[in-house]
């Protein structure tokens, strides 16, 4: 049985924890002194020795990310956070940065310092108003109090942080794109190489970070490498928020080593809801392959998530249960990769939107078996061969529900419609509800 | 591909693409390492001269080993791969997963694509098209499935000459880069996102670029036309003729096409070394003149006051006659002929007029600028395109290169953007140019360049032998500032180059059409170089004395000193002062005049020989870097004749009354020969001899503030070379009177931000103007117009450059002030 | 032009919070918005000409982010989320329900210029779907009944608490403090609301917590 590990979502309980009194109460900012008292490679080396991997999705190793710069490059250095939180399904940077923004400040500090920058970002995404005035707040205190601006602690080092509010674009997740959006651009990717590590923001050399890796780095330096690598699994480190959402009793952020499972999750958040069982779940988000109960008891880490067909993602355990559709869940998920293709590239702004037209077809029960045929060719035709990672994302839930729910497309065809009645599965429909 | 030849030597890295080992040089993109081997990958946002972007996708390939020994799962784009020693491409003639990958790409393309082939003008000649059929699929799967498809209204104007068809566009982008990376004008953009993204102008803002053809041209798709061209031909109906444009001394290769002995429209050739692949919309646009009402389509002799059509034979005796009896006379060629032109021009004077009173420059000119052709000009060379982009500083004096010489300003901002090139410009105020190439302004009140130049020598402006001097034309307005230039060239060890305006310039300078030039660069001072001529035109001797330039053949037909006068294309509003010209056309005694069209040298000369356009010739620009531009004639029409053939014709029959030889050619072919056989000469050059200066210009009135007056041609005006493109004209920018801050509160009182442009009325010896007054980082005292966009222009209606003019507030509707703006954007 | 000094004034404190102008530009076009109602041709060309880029690509960046309108916005923005999860867990239901309610088709404003309506896509709060933004508030957990009493409260001008946030301001109020211009209701609500605690919870009471750090 694994147990929670609240580190990042300890203090969101403490009386205006937002606030840099309620987090110095709790021995915030300590992680400064120690940092500084290091030198910035050794602080990379911690964070190298930690297994820290990048909270964003993708799992890059931090410690390695930073230690991409190239420090006799003469140009600044910038540390972007990426907080343009919005893959669907993933839900636990908001509410981090909405309890506790100073422990984001702090890392970044701390992250910043280690990599040599004196400018720092976060890019936030626009529609989470409240968020916004809590790091906007986060940081006016942070100034106030020493952490920020000349001479931090009588270390010598300086920092400047930016709080960067986005404007509707999930592209900027992605991070050439926000770093686009950061310079006053249209959020649409950069050709890699040069990679942000060499030519990032304004061409210098550039570390962007989740929002989460960044809020782990002050734990990692109070508390040890080894204390990190010391939870999780061998090669996936340490603790991470899991969001559960959708048709469970109790959705909610649970904090856990990697390789907790989905039905060790789905336990703590008191089961599915009543009457109701799992249909098909996302492990990380929209843009990473459905899974099934049969995944129920996959550890949740990198490794064991890739080998289950899917990927970790962002941990964004969206729960579906059997009054879903899955035509329909999948045809708006595609809708929606359609509305945030930035449109640079041919197979993702052409195939997302002939994806949407055969989904709509399939859904309302018109064409045929063929158009499934139809629809894995396209998804084999954008897959790889886009721009950036969102052609691929947009191809996810659709190939993974293919294989897993043919039979149910088929149905829409033989019914001549959506078996499915969609006020079943809504939060507000009466227990016990079915399709 | 359109590469500049590099000379050093380059390190190549070897490849295996489809079975076939080559050797590229390094850094060299896979998708053009493939058309080494023969193969050609599909691509739409792929172009040499752009930035790579990857966008489209179209050129995937497969590539099983990246040179590390481990291969790319996915496909690649190989717009955006560099090569590498060992890797392996498999494209779409070996691989089944990159043929795949493309026919997806296409089908993607297609599906909202309007299909539109038979009403587009692209067709027969579209990237997409052609694509579309070896690389795509016969059947649209979107279209059986029933796929709807995005729709936009049909096209929109972007501009007065661009026209958009969204519904065909495939955002590859390449017109929205080719504006913002080469031509710095980013006034069209991508807007919108997913498959609504569209390529836009700001509404209020219309896509205003000298280069904005380029975009039409590299269009893979039928996207963008032109107002000019749209729906005239099929591309299969046209034929091709490779040449020069000859807009200007830059030599830009274009391409001309025509149907049934009518050109149809001008593209920009593909010449590394010169333009690369872009021209200015002049360039391209601006062919109409050649076929306007006001052609001269046959030789005219003046009877009874009256012109009346007449024979060649006819033509060129009654010249002979009238030139015989009429005196001494003169030549002016006008700077639009030919190097072969020039060169009969040249010799006519000598051989048949016996006189070296012949000038090419139908412009402002001095004899200080005479000295310079002779000293630093003729014969001179050395600097090419490459070394603008290789030198560190290029120094700018007394040109524009963006309205000058549009070829050179685009390779400066290349060098510019690649951050190893300043551009430092003696000039008063930043031009739009100048920032685009973000360029260094030094600036300098007109007629004070001479002293302004010789700061250049301090160190902070990094003038050193590396750099380059570009000397324009317009130099020659203010006495000593070429000497000065060649000082500065002469400390620094800075190469010098001269750029002038007009395409014939250069090969007049070579081909003698100077007073104190023979061809060949040859000076008329020096007896060996007289003797080395004459013993080639087999003349006895040839006249000693140095000719009167322009300035001074007017002044002698003022005063009856000059009779005679020979003149090729000029136009009397171009030259220093064009009333005077006029009264001296009145006051010879007789006027040849070889022209294309109706002017007003022809309605008054005594004999109008009509002459060939360029398209219906064979000759020779030479380039401001000396480069020897020939073309070839694109009609054959018998009766559109050269003006060398006309001069001979003269000679010919003054030889028959006993004056001078005939020239002893009838063909470009022959003037060709005769000019290689003469070639160049090899004493040495003439000292530079600045001359005295100049008599002091008039003061003004009392009580008025004088504003030095700053002027130069804008690309696009109302050139008589421009007429008949309305939509090219339409493009011009609005003209202005530029004056600094200060300057226009003290005419305006205090800067309002918000009261738009107010009118100005510009006051010289010549006339007035109203004009819209703006702001810029000129010197107080000075006030910049363009030359040519109202009316008849700065010389002739306004003032002489660099002279003292007044400035006063007008009322808000003045008449003439709207009719000045509409005459440059009508 | 319609803009003030003082609005001047800040597009240009804006450029110069950035080491480059140009990143000014996203919180200006907020700026914008909070001043104008929308993003309007006046915007687009001041932002132009204080960072010295062509309209057409301010237009372009303009078109790009769907949080700037080109249609003037009312009081208050009402975003139903409509993606995946919300749709399913009831925001399709809610979202039809507040068409009809409000007469109004989406990115469409009522008659008393008071609400915009919206499907917006994942908001970042899953936990408590379905979920509305007003404002870019969250209003967490809605249904029919309680979206149809928020408009109705917004409409009829009595104030509204996000359900983990501080009292709503107007939408160009928002809209300012996105271009970077505080208010002051940073400490108006909780630290989380129940779902963001939901694990942590269980820990408390489980006794559960991360390891002992190393020394």
């Amino acid at each position: 049985m694994t147990t929670l590990t609240p580190v990042l979502t300890d203090n969101w309980d403490a009386e205006r924890a937002w606030t840099l009194a309620a987090y110095e109460e709790r021995g915030g900012y300590a992680a400064l002194d120690k940092a500084f008292a290091m030198a910035p490679d050794a602080v990379i080396d911690v964070v190298k020795e930690s297994g820290l991997r990048g909270r964003g999705g993708a799992g890059f190793p931090t410690g390695m990310k930073w230690g991409f710069i190239p420090q006799d490059n003469p140009r600044p250095k910038y540390l972007v956070v990426n907080a343009d939180e919005s893959e669907p399904g993933t839900c636990k940077d908001i509410p981090l940065m909405m309890a506790s923004p100073h422990t984001l400040v702090e890392g970044v500090i701390v992250s910043a310092y280690a990599i040599r920058a004196n400018t720092a970002f976060i890019y936030v995404r626009g529609e989470v108003l409240h968020v916004i005035r809590r790091l906007q707040r986060a940081v006016q205190e942070a100034y106030l109090a020493g952490h920020l601006g000349r001479n931090i602690h009588g270390s010598g080092y300086d920092l400047d942080l930016i709080v960067h509010a986005g404007a509707g674009a999930y592209i900027c997740g992605e991070e050439t794109a926000l770093l686009e959006g950061l310079e006053g651009r249209r959020g649409q990717p950069r050709l890699r190489p040069p990679f942000p590590a060499v030519a990032g923001l304004y061409a210098s050399p550039t570390v962007i970070n989740n929002v989460e890796s960044i809020a782990s780095v002050p734990s990692i330096i109070t508390n040890g490498a080894g204390w990190f690598a010391g939870m999780g699994t061998e090669k996936s480190n340490g603790f991470g928020i899991f969001s559960l959402s959708g048709h469970v009793r109790n959705p909610g952020q649970y904090e856990a080593p990697l390789g907790i499972t989905l039905r060790e999750l789905i336990d703590l958040a008191g089961g599915m809801r009543e009457g109701h069982e799992l249909k098909f779940w996302t492990p990380g988000g929209s843009s990473t392959p459905l899974l099934t109960p049969e995944h129920l008891d996959v550890p949740l880490d990198f490794e064991s998530v890739g080998a289950a067909g899917s990927m970790l993602g962002t941990r964004a355990l969206q729960l579906f249960d059997e009054t879903t559709c899955v035509v329909r869940a999948v045809l708006r998920w595609t809708e929606f990769y359609k509305h945030e293709s930035c449109g640079k590239c041919t197979p993702c702004r052409e195939g997302t939107w002939w994806l949407t037209q055969t989904l709509a077809r399939l859904e309302k029960g018109q064409g045929s078996e063929a158009d499934l045929d139809l629809l894995l060719d396209q998804c084999d035709n954008i897959l790889g061969r886009s721009f950036c990672a969102l052609g691929d994302g947009a191809t996810s839930p659709i190939s993974s529900s293919i294989q897993h729910f043919r039979d149910e497309y088929l149905a829409h065809l033989t019914n001549g419609g959506c078996p499915f009645d969609p006020a079943a599965s809504t939060a507000f429909a009466p227990v016990g509800a079915s399709a | 591909m359109t590469t500049t030849p590099d000379r050093t030597e380059v390190e190549t890295v070897t490849l295996t693409i489809d079975g076939v080992q080559v050797s590229v040089p390094k850094d060299t993109l896979v998708i053009r390492a493939a058309e080494q081997v023969g193969v050609q990958i599909p691509r739409f946002c792929d172009h040499p001269l752009l930035d790579p972007v990857g966008a489209c996708r179209q050129c995937l390939v497969d590539i099983p080993d990246a040179g590390n020994g481990r291969g790319f799962p996915k496909p690649q784009a190989s717009c955006t791969l560099p090569v590498a020693d060992g890797m392996v491409v498999n494209t779409q003639a070996t691989s089944e997963v990159a043929d795949k990958a493309q026919q997806g790409v296409m089908e993607f393309l297609l599906i909202n694509h309007p299909l539109d082939c038979p009403v587009c003008d692209k067709g027969g000649e579209c990237p997409l098209q052609n694509q579309a059929m070896s690389n795509g699929r016969g059947e649209s799967r979107f279209a059986e499935s029933g796929g709807v498809k995005r729709t936009f209204p049909k096209p929109i104007a972007i501009s007065a000459q661009v026209l958009l068809d969204r519904e065909r566009c495939v955002l590859c982008a390449r017109c929205t880069r080719f504006s913002e990376q080469v031509a710095g004008d980013p006034f069209i953009a991508l807007a919108e996102r997913g498959a609504l993204q569209q390529v836009a102008i700001y509404e209020r803002e219309p896509y205003q670029s000298y280069f904005s053809g380029n975009a039409i041209q590299i269009c893979p798709v039928g996207a963008l036309t032109s107002a000019d061209y749209r729906f005239r031909s099929r591309p299969f109906d046209l034929v091709s003729n490779q040449s020069i444009a000859e807009h200007d001394a830059c030599g830009a290769a274009i391409r001309v096409d025509h149907r049934r002995g009518k050109v149809m429209r001008r593209l920009a050739g593909n010449d590394p070394e010169v333009n690369e692949e872009w021209i200015s919309d002049k360039d391209r646009f601006a062919f109409h003149y050649a076929r306007q009402d006001d052609r001269l389509r046959y030789p005219m002799v003046r009877e009874d006051g009256e012109l009346r059509p007449a024979s060649w034979p006819e033509a060129f005796a009654v010249a002979a006659r009238g030139l015989r009896d009429a005196g001494a006379a003169a030549v002016l060629t006008g700077g639009r002929v030919t190097a072969e032109d020039a060169y009969a021009y040249a010799k006519f004077a000598r051989v048949s007029l016996g006189t070296n009173d012949v000038d090419f420059r139908a412009r402002p000119h001095s004899a200080e600028e005479a000295a310079f052709l002779a000293s630093h000009v003729a014969l001179s060379g050395g600097v090419t395109y490459a070394d603008l982009e290789a030198a560190p500083v290029v120094v700018l004096l007394g040109l524009e290169p963006e309205d000058e010489a549009a070829t050179i300003f685009l390779r400066l901002r290349k060098a510019a953007r690649r951050g190893r090139t300043q551009v430092v410009s003696v000039a008063p105020m930043t031009s739009r140019g100048l920032a685009k190439m973000q360029g260094r302004l030094v600036p300098a009140v007109p007629g004070t360049e001479a002293e302004v130049i010789a700061t250049l020598k301090g160190a902070e402006h990094g003038v050193t032998r590396d750099a380059v001097i570009l000397v324009g034309e317009r130099l020659a307005q203010t006495h000593g500032a070429l000497s000065a230039a060649v000082e500065l060239a002469a400390t620094t060890g800075a190469r010098l180059a001269w750029v002038p305006r007009r395409a014939g310039d250069r090969g007049a300078v070579e081909a003698g059409a100077l007073p104190n030039l023979l061809p060949g660069g040859r000076p008329v001072g020096e007896a060996s170089a007289r003797v080395d001529v004459a013993a080639a035109w087999g003349a006895e001797s040839l006249p000693a004395k140095v000719g009167r330039d322009g300035n001074a053949i007017v002044a002698s037909l003022l005063k009856g000193e000059l009779g005679g006068l020979v003149v090729g294309g000029v136009d009397p509003d171009d030259t220093s002062d064009p009333a005077a010209f006029r009264a001296a056309l009145d006051a010879a005694g007789f006027v040849v005049s070889l022209e294309l069209r109706e002017t007003d040298v022809t309605r008054v000369a005594d004999v109008v020989l009509p002459v060939a356009p360029v398209t219906d010739k064979a000759g020779t620009f030479v380039t401001w870097d000396a480069r020897a531009r020939s073309f070839d004639a694109v009609f054959t029409n018998p009766s559109s004749l050269p003006d060398l053939r006309l001069l001979a014709g003269i000679s010919e029959e003054l030889a028959r009354l006993g004056q001078g030889r005939p020239l002893g050619f009838r063909t470009v072919a022959e003037v060709r020969a005769e000019m290689r056989s003469l070639g160049p000469w090899d004493g040495a050059r003439p000292a530079l001899d600045a001359g005295k200066p100049p008599r002091p210009a008039k003061a003004p009135r009392k009580g008025e503030t004088p504003f030095a007056l700053a002027t130069w041609k804008q690309l696009v005006d109302l050139g008589s070379l421009q007429d008949g493109e309305v939509h090219l004209r339409a493009t011009a920018r609005t003209p202005v009177a530029a004056l600094s801050a200060a300057s226009y509160e003290s005419v305006f009182g205090m800067l309002d931000a918000e009261a738009g442009a107010p009118l100005v009325t510009v006051t010289g010896d010549r006339g007035s103007v109203t004009l819209p007054a703006v702001v810029a980082d000129l010197p107080d005292g000075v006030v910049w117009v363009p030359a040519r966009s109202f009316g008849r222009g700065v010389l002739a209606e306004l003032a002489s450059p660099g002279s003292a003019v007044t400035l006063r507030q007008a009322p808000a509707a003045l008449d003439n002030a709207h009719q000045a703006v509409k005459g440059a954007t009508a | 032009m319609s803009l003030d000094p003082q609005t001047l004034a800040e597009l240009h404190e804006i450029a110069d919070r950035y080491p480059e102008k140009r990143s000014g530009l996203l919180p200006m076009l907020h700026l914008i918005q909070s001043v104008e109602g929308r993003v309007t041709p006046e915007g687009i060309e001041v932002c132009a000409q204080v960072l010295g880029i062509s309209a057409a690509e301010v237009n372009g960046v303009a078109t790009f982010y769907t949080m700037y309108k080109r249609r003037p916005v009312g009081d208050y923005h009402v975003g139903v989320c409509t993606n995946t999860l919300c749709a399913v867990m009831g925001g399709d239901l809610i979202f039809e329900r507040l068409k009809e309610h409000l007469d109004v088709g989406n990115d469409e404003t009522t008659e008393d210029g008071k609400i915009t309506l919206e499907h917006v896509e994942c908001n970042a709060a899953c936990d408590y779907a379905p979920v509305m933004m007003v404002n870019w508030e969250f209003m967490d957990n809605q249904t029919p009944e309680s979206a149809v009493q928020v408009v109705d409260d917004l409409r009829a001008g009595r104030e509204v608490h996000s359900t983990r946030g501080p009292r709503l301001c107007t939408w160009r109020e928002a809209e300012r403090v996105l271009a970077g211009f505080p208010d002051d209701r940073a400490d108006e609500g909780p630290a989380a609301g129940p779902a963001s605690l939901a694990g942590l919870k269980i820990a408390r009471e489980k006794g559960w917590t991360a390891p002992e750090g190393e020394k």
